[in-house]
């Protein structure tokens, strides 16, 4: 089981934490953060890194799957699970019909069409207040539970968001070394060849963005019900881009590259609190150091010169 | 019957006649080569062939069958394949995983089987491997399978879009310009490889500037000049052919 042996240590360490620093801020509020944060990361890297289509309007799908659970929920009182399926369903129904269209576009435009999704639904969960309640948005979410079981404490979420962001991280692994992964990466190389190659170019781009859009619906209902509050201010626009940063700052194309900077951006508010008023500038020159001097991406940069390095010694000896 | 019939193909980029009523047809297993001057029209036929681009007039029939206007992924599964002029590797992949690419058409597991990664495709995986192999090591190319693609050298590279085309297992093989940047060498392995896929059984159509490679290897070549069909027979009679000379030395 070489190939996940990485994944195997991960998500061993994942499951360690919490037993190493009980009752740690860090691991019970912040470490939920940091799950959604790198399942949102991980989908979007599939879209992104593995079939080289960039979307600005990622968080689009995070907050229609949390909307749809809170509104059921709350207004029509579904079961939560079911809200949850239904959101689902009606992401994928929406991404289905947008992802033609929106990937038929490349580069700049791509971003653009992708950027607007985003800020129209960002609107809509502004302006639609009868169903959304506005920019005050929907709080008291019923618990969720899980085989009778409340998901009531912090804990319990830490176990159910761990659980599905393992799955996410797994499924991304699994989809990269397959014959779907590479069909994503011939896309990213170059679409004439893909096509040439037999690959449905138009067809594979739209399953993984139904795909990464689905992942990113589900985790939204579990942040909900999780924050027990939804609000507009979680899904904007400038969500969308910290999940692109993420992606970028961890290395493109790698699903361990997305958890990395998933989890980098969002520890580092939180660990550069203590510089106060200086907090946000440290941060952006972080991200800028990072990026000038390993445009590749951290986990990928450093994870090419550890190999680099491993072989020279082996050939040496 | 002939594997490849073109009838009366044209193709305009605005006011510009890039194929004007070009009508051929390619027996099966044999070495077809279309030469020319440069911007005769040999890559755009080629476009037009695996409709990169679709054409202004005219048909094309594979096997008794139209492919005009068919999507490009279609018409690579009716087992026509083809390899660029300009490169187009995936240079983001390595070089084994171009050639499994390759495959795509010879497997068929989906994105969810693959995410959850069912038993079929585990056993899947190790056959398109196997199958990468094996074209890999037609090619010459099985010590370089786990190096990344975008670490290859040009000779290399143009070695694996053939190694990728032919793990399609296609019978019509389009071949642009092969030749172009290789060294005397590499040109004589060239020659004995395209031999080789001929004698595999697949068709070979060659778009190719090395004269002596073209007259040496086909068994049929077609002069294109300025778009239109010049002349069309075998190698010797070519050669021979004062208005081809002409078109090539110009007068």
């Amino acid at each position: 089981m070489k190939r996940l042996s990485g994944f195997v240590l991960f998500a061993l360490a994942c499951i360690a934490t919490p037993f190493i620093f009980p009752d740690n801020y860090y691991v019970t509020v912040v470490g939920l953060t940091i799950f959604v944060n790198i399942i949102l990361a991980v989908s979007l890297n599939l879209l992104m890194g593995y079939a080289g289509q960039i979307s600005l309007g990622h968080a689009a799908f995070f907050g229609l799957g949390a909307y749809s659970s809170a509104i059921l929920t709350i207004k029509y009182g579904v079961n939560p699970w079911a809200a949850m399926a239904a959101g689902a369903l009606f992401v994928l129904v929406l991404s289905y019909v947008l992802a033609r269209p929106i990937l038929r576009l490349k580069g700049h435009y791509l971003a653009m069409a992708t950027l607007g999704l985003g800020i129209i639904v960002h609107i809509f969960f502004v302006q639609a207040d009868q169903l959304t309640g506005g920019p005050d948005g929907i709080s008291g979410l019923p618990t969720l539970s899980l085989f009778g079981v409340p998901i009531d404490s912090d804990m319990k979420w830490y176990w159910v968001l761990c659980s599905y962001m393992l799955l996410s991280v797994l499924f991304s692994l699994n989809i990269a070394d397959s014959r779907a992964g590479r069909a994503l990466s011939a896309i990213h190389g170059s679409d004439i060849a893909a096509e040439t190659m037999g690959i449905n170019t138009s067809k594979v781009k739209s399953h993984i963005f139904v795909f990464s859009a689905l992942m990113a619906s589900v985790a939204g209902s579990l942040f909900a019900h999780q924050q027990n509050f939804v609000s507009p201010e979680s899904f904007s626009f400038f969500f969308s881009i910290e999940l692109v940063t993420m992606v970028v700052l961890g290395g493109l194309g790698s699903t361990f590259g997305a958890v990395i900077g998933a989890f980098l951006l969002s520890i580092l508010p939180e660990v550069l609190i203590v510089f106060e008023d200086f907090e946000v500038l440290i941060f952006g020159a972080i991200l800028i150091v990072i990026m000038i001097f390993l445009p590749e991406g951290l986990f990928v940069a450093l994870r090419n010169k550890a190999t680099m390095l491993l072989s020279r010694r082996l050939g040496e000896s | 019957m002939a594997l490849l019939d073109v009838k009366n193909l044209g193709k305009k980029f605005g006011g510009l006649k890039a194929i004007s009523d070009l009508s051929f047809s390619v027996p099966e297993n044999i070495i077809f080569s279309i030469i020319g001057p440069n911007g005769a029209g040999k890559t755009t036929l080629f476009n037009l062939l695996t409709n990169i681009y679709p054409p202004t007039s005219g048909s094309i029939f594979y096997n008794g069958r139209e492919i005009t206007r068919m999507p490009p992924y279609r018409i690579a599964r009716l087992g026509i394949s083809r390899t660029f002029q300009n490169l187009q590797v995936f240079l983001n992949m390595s070089a084994i995983e171009n050639v499994m690419v390759g495959c795509h058409l010879r497997s068929k597991s989906g994105l969810m089987a693959s995410a959850i990664r069912l038993p079929s495709v585990i056993r899947e995986e190790k056959e398109v491997r196997r199958m990468a192999e094996k074209a890999l090591e037609f090619c010459g190319l099985s010590e370089f399978s786990h190096k990344p693609a975008a670490g290859l050298p040009y000779g290399l590279l143009k070695k694996l879009e053939v190694a990728r085309s032919l793990a399609s297992k296609p019978r019509l093989l389009l071949m642009d310009e092969p030749a172009a940047g290789l060294n005397d060498t590499e040109t004589t392995e060239l020659c004995g490889l395209i031999r080789q896929i001929r004698d595999s059984g697949i068709t070979v159509l060659l778009v190719e500037h090395n004269m002596s490679l073209v007259m040496e290897i086909s068994d049929k070549v077609l002069v294109l000049n300025y778009g239109k069909l010049l002349a069309h027979g075998a190698p010797k009679d070519i050669q021979e052919n004062p208005e081809v000379v002409a078109a090539y030395l110009g007068e």
